[in-house]
């Protein structure tokens, strides 16, 4: 107890420095995710990429990043084991943050595909199991995390299928297809905007403070979605078609409109990205922050400290923009066989899932439901050829990265229990 | 890093190789036109220069269908069987050899259409090649066919064709029982080993148009799977 009232702002300085730390893993690797289907379709330029992508990954952290934040930092943990001991619980979340931190500094130096939530929910699972003791875990809710892992691909797939086959009824297999895609592509717009609005107002405003009914948060998201579809109608009559293209090219011409959609689809998948995924890294932070100036009382209602989500997103967004560029460029150049059409599809389908457990507060893995999408078009004969063993490499990850995060954690909890204690 | 990132999962498309193969195929077929006409004005060197042309095309062909070999293993998944892609790619590189053969084997002998049938054989040769270029128009509609994930108009647009290049090779079937029976005529006139080898020209010729036909039968495969 005492330690937590003679080095707790120390504490909370090294939890401060290594979430910052892990947020920066996180913008510098997982960018490459959230937005390498928008460059590797070429609907944005890398500049413009990291530009959308440091926007809105900031605007997901603060605006809709405060439920998963609150899982991470009091659901995955019993909190009543360390009513006597509150001490153990700081070092523990300090190491969690080390061992994911350090998992994903080893990975991406191997290119090893990994998913920043799951090394941290093992980590976070591996300290408390074996450091203190295994009923310190709540295990239904890991139960569910670790269900919703296996179930959120799967839903965004479903998705993606569906929105493809709209797509490819709605405008491709018509008489006129680029009137068709002047006509539809609004509302993928609207259904985007709407999606991401609605979380937002239900979820995300409530740590600012500002409190929203029902059916106004439903009004302000259905005009927030109409504003974006507007806009992206004015843009889109703004595209120069090629009109001397035969019926031959008219396709190109059809792409050019979706590669528009791609752009609000890439701001919502770095939106999504961003609520989801900076809690990885400010979770734990929270909670150190949390019990230290509590004074050592685990609170089971309080609120996060104002600058903590800040603080992830800034993580994030420096994180993408000294490394983004060059992890951006590095799969810019690689060969992409993917038109705007089939991108637009895989990457609404996973903002939407991943925006919707978002809100939920569930943390899943970005990258794995944009897979899960990405085979949800292929499954539509959408794309002309997908990696299975790739797909099967990032599937394997989360197997290893569990125990991986979990043994790393333990070790780091022992030497700081060693160090401090 | 590529491979630390869902871009990794896009594997190169066989489409666009699939495409320039069948137009480098078309491009080495279409040799045989000014290969015929310089036989026919016994301008050997001529001949010769444009069957080494033809022969490089076909050993280009030769490279690309290897090469999209190599790049097309197991596990892709792909909206299309890839034995049947692997099929359709042999399909199409045997019109290349059948060209190649054909003038090889003119070269070789000296072998000279007779006179009086040359119009007629030129005729019989262009619409065989006619039917060659049908078939890769089909095959360039495949990007578009996977804009249209495989189904609806498109699709109907690939049969039509398809149909189109059977009409062609009925024609060319009944040109070649022409040109046999006008050679018939002739042949008390002709070197009897000369005849037996325009026999087989004849033949090979025709088989240009029956590979293409098999090209679209394949292409047909494909699209009816799944």
């Amino acid at each position: 107890m005492d330690i937590l009232l003679n080095s707790g702002s120390t504490l909370v300085i090294i939890a401060a420095v290594v979430g910052l730390f892990m947020a920066w893993g996180i913008g510098a690797n997982d960018v490459a995710n959230a937005m390498g289907t928008s460059v590797g379709s070429k609907a944005l330029t890398i500049k413009q990429a990291i530009i959308i992508a440091m926007v809105f990954e900031f605007a997901g952290a603060y605006l809709a990043g405060g439920e998963v934040t609150s899982t991470i930092r009091k659901g995955i943990i019993d909190a009543s084991f360390f009513v006597e001991t509150p001490e153990l619980l700081v070092f523990g979340m300090i190491s969690a943050l080390f061992a994911a931190a350090t998992w994903l500094l080893i990975a991406s130096a191997l290119g090893w595909p990994v998913s920043t939530t799951h090394s941290i929910v093992g980590a976070i699972v591996g300290f408390a199991a074996m450091g203190v003791s295994v009923d310190a875990v709540t295990w239904s809710k890991v139960g569910g995390i670790v269900g919703s892992w296996i179930i959120t691909p799967l839903i965004s797939g479903v998705i993606a299928f569906l929105i493809f086959n709209s797509a490819q009824k709605l405008i491709f297999d018509t008489d006129k297809p680029l009137q068709q895609a002047k006509r539809w592509v609004p509302l993928y717009m609207f259904l985007a905007g709407f999606v991401l609005a609605l979380v937002t107002i239900k979820k995300g405003l409530k740590h600012l403070d500002l409190h929203i009914g029902t059916a106004d948060g439903y009004i302000y998201a259905v005009m927030t979605a109409v504003l974006v579809a507007l806009i992206g109608k004015i843009f889109i009559s703004r595209i120069k078609f090629d009109e001397s293209a035969a019926l031959k090219t008219h396709y190109a011409n059809v792409e050019k409109v979706f590669a528009l959609l791609m752009i609000v689809t890439a701001c919502a998948m770095a939106f999504a990205h961003g609520s989801n995924d900076v809690a990885n890294a400010i979770g734990p932070l929270a909670a150190v922050v949390s019990i230290v100036d509590n004074g050592g009382q685990i609170a089971a209602k309080s609120t996060i400290a104002w600058w903590i989500l800040p603080l992830g997103g800034f993580g994030i967004v420096a994180g993408l923009a000294i490394f983004g560029h060059k992890v951006i460029a590095t799969i810019g150049s690689g060969i992409t066989h993917l038109t705007p059409s089939r991108g637009f599809a895989a990457e609404l389908a996973a903002a939407c899932t991943v925006v919707i457990s978002s809100g939920a507060g569930l943390p899943i893995s970005t990258t794995q439901t944009l897979v899960g999408a990405v085979l949800g078009v292929g499954m539509a004969r959408g794309i002309a050829a997908i990696n299975l063993g790739v797909v099967r490499n990032i599937v394997v990850s989360w197997v290893i990265t569990l125990p991986v995060g979990a043994a790393l954690s333990i070790m780091f909890f022992w030497m700081m229990k060693g160090i401090f204690a | 890093m590529a491979r630390n990132s869902i871009l990794g999962v896009f594997a190169k498309s066989p489409i666009k190789p699939l495409e320039k193969h069948i137009r480098l195929v078309v491009k080495c077929s279409n040799q045989l036109i000014p290969f015929f006409s310089a036989c026919s004005e016994q301008n050997w060197s001529e001949a010769a220069k444009v069957r080494r042309k033809l022969s490089k095309l076909e050993q280009d062909a030769d490279a690309l269908k290897r090469q999209l070999r190599l790049e097309l293993p197991g596990g892709l998944f792909m909206p299309v069987d890839r034995a049947d892609l692997l099929e359709l790619l042999t399909q199409q590189d045997k019109i290349a050899n059948k060209a190649k053969d054909i003038a090889g084997r003119i070269l070789g002998r000296k072998l000279e259409i007779p006179e009086s049938l040359q119009a007629q054989f030129n005729a019989y040769l262009a619409r065989c090649i006619e039917a060659t270029e049908k078939a890769a128009e089909a095959i360039n509609e495949l990007d578009d066919l996977l804009e249209t994930g495989f189904r609806g108009r498109e699709v109907e647009l690939v049969e039509k064709m398809i149909n189109q290049l059977d009409a062609i090779e009925d024609d060319t079937d009944t040109m070649q029982i022409d040109l046999r029976k006008d050679l018939l005529a002739l042949e008390s006139e002709l070197n009897p080993v000369d005849v037996m080898f325009l026999y087989q020209i004849i033949d090979w010729v025709g088989d240009l148009a029956d590979l293409a036909e098999r090209v679209g039968a394949r292409l047909e495969i494909l699209l009816a799977r799944k």
